[in-house]
């Protein structure tokens, strides 16, 4: 089993969701969050004096998957969260050790 | 049957009622304009101050205000205030020009708050305006307004000073009041840096902000219509209908001047300095609303909506830290308009504009100035760092004003 951790920009979450949707991908849990990359921050004005945004809003998807639906997902992200220019985001995949669904006790795979 | 003079008696006290309670609602503009431009952490005290500051200028100008403001008018505690106006010469009930000039206090006192936002101690701040509202505004009334002699040395009418709604009497010694406040109280933690550079704190909400500044819109015809005193005459009328029409113009002027003001300086339309500047041109018109014609109305609005985004500008490098731009909008835009009135109105002098902004000043600044420092040495007007930081919501009132929203 694979974790998905994924930074999209806010605006393709939609789009991302229902990518996910029509691989059968059965959950996701939804962050809002912030923070820095190549993009960086940006300056603003208010009453003629500057501050800096220094960390941007984005969205972090997680996801427990099969070890095959990986790929699979990861292009569906790919596609779906990417617009070309600077600031689309990443995707992390890490190994996931178990998953227990709370309801029934299920373990492993049959909990994802 | 009624016949004309009652007529008239109960429609200009109708008028001058109606006009005082639209007066009343510009605290509500006060409020939501300041609740919008503070911090969200900061907003429970400020609500608190807005209406807490009301209900203490009601108080004290009951009390005292009203009877150092107009000595032959009004007493103590409002006795014998209930009788009718006829005697007086007035053609509206007495308690009713009470009720109209004591909104006016609360408006003075009002324009303190915001410039003092975010770090000063809720009780200190209400200890002042029992102060302001009870004898500091009550005396500069009564030199101008109340047509008493200055300390019995001389009378600003007969100078030749005008001021028909208060750009100086009002406006300007409310900002008079905040500015000796914010020099003894001191910046906001992290406005200024230590090599002089200014930090934006931006504000929480500006829909609040720009609902304050409809409401302060809307109130201000009040604020200068109801200063006619009377519509229940053909000439009355004309005159109430003037001042709307150019009150609603140096509003609009003064918006547009300091949108394209800012655009100008900073590439963008800043919507607070665009409500600054409607608010600008309302005071710059307040001295005297009836004898411009629309035009110059817009002229001077517009005049004013300029003049206020270069005085927040150059406020903030002197490291007087305003957060809503009260001393700009009221101070600086209440001494132009004192000065224009001269433009439109024979009936006043330069000099006599000049010498009335200087008094109202002086007074208003040193004796606002002589009551922070006493406040500030027995009970302290600052909160401590630590609660600045964490918001004088908490410290102050205990409580959030949107405590289900998660902080970031």
């Amino acid at each position: 089993m694979k974790l998905i951790t994924a930074i999209v920009k806010p605006f393709k979450l939609d789009e991302v969701r229902e990518a996910l949707g029509d691989l059968g991908v059965a959950g996701v849990t939804v962050t809002e969050v912030k923070g820095f990359g190549r993009q960086k921050g940006h300056t603003e004005l208010y009453r003629g004096a500057e501050y800096v945004v220094d960390f941007l809003p984005k969205v972090k998807l997680e996801i427990a998957l099969a070890d095959e639906m990986v790929d699979s997902a990861v292009e569906a992200i790919t596609n779906a969260a990417q617009t070309g220019k600077i600031g689309d985001g990443k995707i992390f995949i890490s190994t996931l050790e178990d998953v227990i669904r709370i309801r029934t006790g299920e373990t492993g795979a049959e909990a994802v | 049957m009624i016949d004309n003079f009652e007529l008239a008696y109960a429609l200009d006290t109708f008028y001058f009622l109606m006009c005082g309670a639209l007066v009343m609602w510009m605290a509500a503009g006060f409020s939501m304009l300041e609740a919008g431009l503070v911090r969200a952490k900061n907003t429970t005290e400020i609500l608190t101050k807005n209406i807490a500051l009301f209900a203490v200028a009601c108080t004290m100008y009951m009390i005292v205000g009203y009877s150092i403001m107009y000595p032959e008018l009004g007493s103590m505690f409002l006795s014998g205030i209930t009788g009718d106006g006829v005697a007086d010469d007035n053609t509206y009930a007495p308690s009713a020009d009470f009720f109209f000039q004591v909104v006016f206090v609360a408006t003075a006192m009002s324009i303190v708050s915001g410039a003092v936002a975010e770090r000063m101690k809720l009780w200190a701040f209400l200890a002042f305006a029992v102060v302001l509202t009870g004898f500091i505004y009550p005396m500069e009334g009564s030199w101008t307004w109340g047509g008493e002699a200055v300390f019995g040395l001389y009378t600003l009418g007969d100078l030749g000073f005008s001021d028909f709604a208060g750009s100086g009497i009002v406006h300007m010694a409310g900002a008079a009041a905040a500015l000796a406040g914010v020099i003894l109280l001191g910046a906001r933690k992290g406005k200024y840096g230590p090599n002089g550079e200014v930090n934006a704190i931006p504000g929480a909400n500006l829909p609040m902000a720009t609902l304050g500044t409809f409401i302060l819109w809307l109130g201000w015809f009040g604020f200068n219509g109801g200063s006619v005193l009377a519509t229940a005459s053909i000439e009355s009328a004309n005159a109430v209908a003037v001042v709307f029409m150019n009150t609603n113009a140096a509003a609009a002027g003064g918006l547009i001047g300091a949108l394209l003001v800012a655009r100008l300086l900073f590439g963008k339309a800043d919507l607070t300095m665009a409500l600054n500047g409607a608010l600008a041109g309302l005071v710059a018109i307040t001295a005297e609303p009836s004898t411009p014609t629309a035009l110059q109305a817009t002229l001077f609005g517009a005049a004013g909506g300029v003049l206020v985004v270069f005085s927040i500008l150059t406020l903030d490098k002197l490291k007087l830290d305003d957060p809503v731009g009260a001393i700009s909008v009221h101070g600086v835009v209440g001494l132009l308009g004192l000065l224009l009135v001269p433009l439109t109105n024979d009936g006043s002098s330069f000099s006599g504009q000049l010498i009335g902004a200087a008094t109202i000043f002086v007074w208003v600044f040193g004796a606002s100035f002589v009551v922070w420092l006493a406040l500030k040495l027995i009970m302290g007007i600052r909160v401590t760092e630590e609660e600045e930081l964490n918001g004088v919501d908490l410290s102050e009132c205990g409580m959030e004003a949107y405590p289900e929203f998660t902080k970031s």
